[in-house]
């Protein structure tokens, strides 16, 4: 039923890819790709329009081309560039509500998407061991992409209020991996020695890039509504992930695990919020089976089968010479997790 | 999800039938397995957290002696316990640290017919400390919230719950064996929305392996602990004075309360719940001291 597609955040990784994939589904007529920066990669027949979503042009853009959905793809997690944290929140939170005034004024729009994510249930001992979508993060959490992420759901919940005639759906994802995409994350378990903090150690829960992927097409092209966990079965833990990956754990005291975080991260490595590094200490992990039930969306890669997809694609720096999942890429195979 | 998952506990088919060429050979393949199974990160957990493997090889046994030797662990109506399915153990809780809840744990795995894991909900502050918290969520406990107890029942888990809490552990000795508030009944509600028996269970022995005869305010403030223990031989004698001492132990498991023959609603009639809360406290009571009667000494 979607005809004319906007996708915001167009030039990064997720975004791109998605458009591409969408501008060849047969229902699909066209599709707008929006971003500040020309995208880097190919996008198929997605037209790019160079426009900031933080700015009023976008309701033009919207007009003009008579879009009917509108896929927000733009929350990002990490300051970009030199731009820094102000820019990061302002493209985040203002970005979001000049979108959605322009959605609200719009008589073409039907349906809106929004990529969301699993870090506005926050992090604390005190959490319960699976989150569903209708639990709220026990302590708030008070800085970065995690506030960043509440404050933009509370926008597209007050949207939806607003215009209870357009259909609106939000993707929380776990942490995205895979062979492509390039994350603090990733990049974090790209490191030789993995600094952790000591005495703790998190179940951290994946989402393959293709099957975030896969979950945002069904949603936009399909007529879904609601808000849906996304995320591969089953859980890893931070130093089994790390034994995985043939690196060394390093785990440090939790003063020393900060002064650490501040050093990479002024080095400019490895952009981590005091939040991720409480995720890494208790980690997540969300329920979902509401998708499940909902949609015809199965996930193709278990959290184990993403992180090892990640590491084939990432063959460098293994610096513990004993086997990890790459070497028996069948024994990987085997965990199916059910539903 | 939450099945509980078949851990393979040997990768390749091994020669068993083959003669050992030096005693032990066989223990020590299979612990080397082990150790690097560990290395490589390749076993599984659950989305609890709970590492079914570890719990089995390494920390139950290391609990064992404790079970076996000093404690002497007796074992009363273990057939209340079924083989399969969802069902909540509720229990009292004394000893100023939760040993009761482990050796419950290790009682379960060992004894029982079926070696049934058992889940065990915790106090918050046991997960946000370092280590404890790490070994907890491995061992397969997790926070004493109604979503986690309910999930795991649900999924079919016997679940254990010590409703007392600090309460109960960090009583004075004086007040021994009397139970102490049962919480706002939230494990009623738990067992009741997930449709398992209750199983009253009663322990006695943990009240005397740490007596605490005062307790240390100033110094439980500054560290931020519920309590401070001062025992006959904590913290007098160091180290040496986290040494239980040797009580003789029974533990109890009672008739199950069933709970499939209330109505849907049921669980949101807080009168019921009071009852069943109330009925779960006396019956755990009245067992403790049936069993207290029986004992002819503390120590044997």
């Amino acid at each position: 039923m979607a005809r004319v597609v906007l996708v915001t955040g167009v030039s990064r990784y997720l975004g791109g890819r998605l458009a591409k994939a969408i501008s060849k589904h047969p229902e699909v007529d066209r599709v707008v790709g929006v971003d500040l920066i020309p995208p880097p990669d190919d996008i198929g027949e997605t037209d790019f329009v160079r426009a900031d979503i933080r700015n009023p042009v976008i309701a033009k853009v919207i007009k003009a081309a008579g879009v009917d959905t509108v896929v927000h793809m733009n929350v990002i997690a990490t300051p970009v560039g030199a731009a820094g944290r102000s820019a990061m929140k302002e493209i985040n939170v203002i970005g979001t509500m000049q979108l959605l005034a322009a959605c609200q004024r719009s008589t073409t729009v039907t349906q809106v998407v929004v990529k969301s994510s699993a870090s506005v249930y926050g992090v604390s001992p005190q959490d319960p061991a699976v989150f569903t979508e209708g639990m709220e993060a026990v302590r708030l959490p008070r800085s970065g992409f995690a506030k960043d992420s509440i404050e933009v759901e509370s926008y597209v919940r007050g949207f939806a209020r607003r215009r209870p005639d357009v259909s609106v759906t939000m993707l929380r994802f776990a942490n995205i991996m895979g062979p492509g995409i390039d994350t603090p994350m990733t990049r974090y378990f790209s490191l030789p020695v993995v600094p952790t903090v000591m005495g703790f150690d998190g179940r951290i829960q994946l989402t393959h890039e293709d099957d975030a992927l896969a979950s945002l097409e069904l949603c936009t092209v399909g007529d879904v509504g609601g808000t849906f966990n996304v995320a591969g079965p089953g859980v890893v833990m931070l130093s089994q992930a790390i034994s995985r990956a043939g690196r060394v754990n390093l785990p440090l005291p939790t003063p020393m695990a900060s002064l650490t975080r501040d050093v990479v991260r002024r080095f400019g490595y490895i952009d981590f919020t005091s939040e991720q590094v409480e995720y890494l200490k208790y980690g997540r992990v969300m329920d979902t089976s509401r998708i499940a039930d909902r949609t015809s969306f199965e996930p193709k890669y278990s959290t184990k089968e993403t992180f090892d997809s990640f590491l084939r694609a990432h063959p460098l720096g293994r610096v513990v010479p004993w086997s990890a999942a790459t070497d028996e890429p069948s024994a990987s195979v085997t965990h199916i997790g059910g539903g | 999800m939450n099945d509980a998952q078949v851990i393979p506990i040997n990768p390749q088919p091994d020669g068993n039938q083959e003669s050992e060429s030096f005693p032990g050979e066989r223990q020590l393949a299979a612990g080397l397995r082990f150790l690097r199974r560990r290395v490589e990160g390749s076993y599984e957990v659950d989305d609890f957290g709970f590492d079914r493997e570890l719990t089995r090889e390494l920390l139950v046994p290391m609990l064992r002696p404790l079970y076996e030797k000093w404690f002497r662990v007796e074992l009363h109506g273990l057939h209340h316990i079924p083989d399969h399915g969802g069902a909540l153990i509720v229990a009292n809780h004394s000893g100023t640290i939760a040993l009761d809840a482990l050796m419950t744990q290790v009682a379960v795995a060992d004894q029982h017919p079926a070696h049934r894991d058992l889940r065990i909900l915790g106090a918050d502050l046991v997960f946000a400390l370092p280590f404890v918290g790490t070994l907890a969520r491995r061992a397969g406990h997790t926070l004493a919230c109604n979503p986690d107890a309910e999930r795991l029942l649900e999924a079919g888990e016997l679940v254990g719950v010590w409703p007392e809490g600090f309460k109960g552990i960090g009583k004075p000795y004086s007040e021994r064996y009397r139970l102490q508030r049962f919480g706002r009944g939230g494990f009623v509600s738990a067992a009741l929305r997930a449709r398992v028996p209750i199983i009253p269970t009663s322990i006695v022995g943990a009240e005397e392996i740490y007596p605490i005869l005062a307790e240390a305010k100033v110094l439980a403030r500054l560290l931020g602990l519920p309590y401070f223990p001062i025992t006959p031989t904590f913290p007098w004698l160091g180290p040496l004075g986290m040494v239980p001492l040797p009580s003789k132990w029974h533990i109890e498991f009672g008739e199950p309360i069933e709970t499939d023959v209330f109505t849907e609603g049921a669980a949101d009639d807080p009168m019921l719940m009071f009852n069943l809360t109330d009925q779960v406290r006396e019956t755990i009571q009245h067992t403790l001291y049936k069993l207290l009667m029986q004992r002819r000494s503390v120590f044997f």
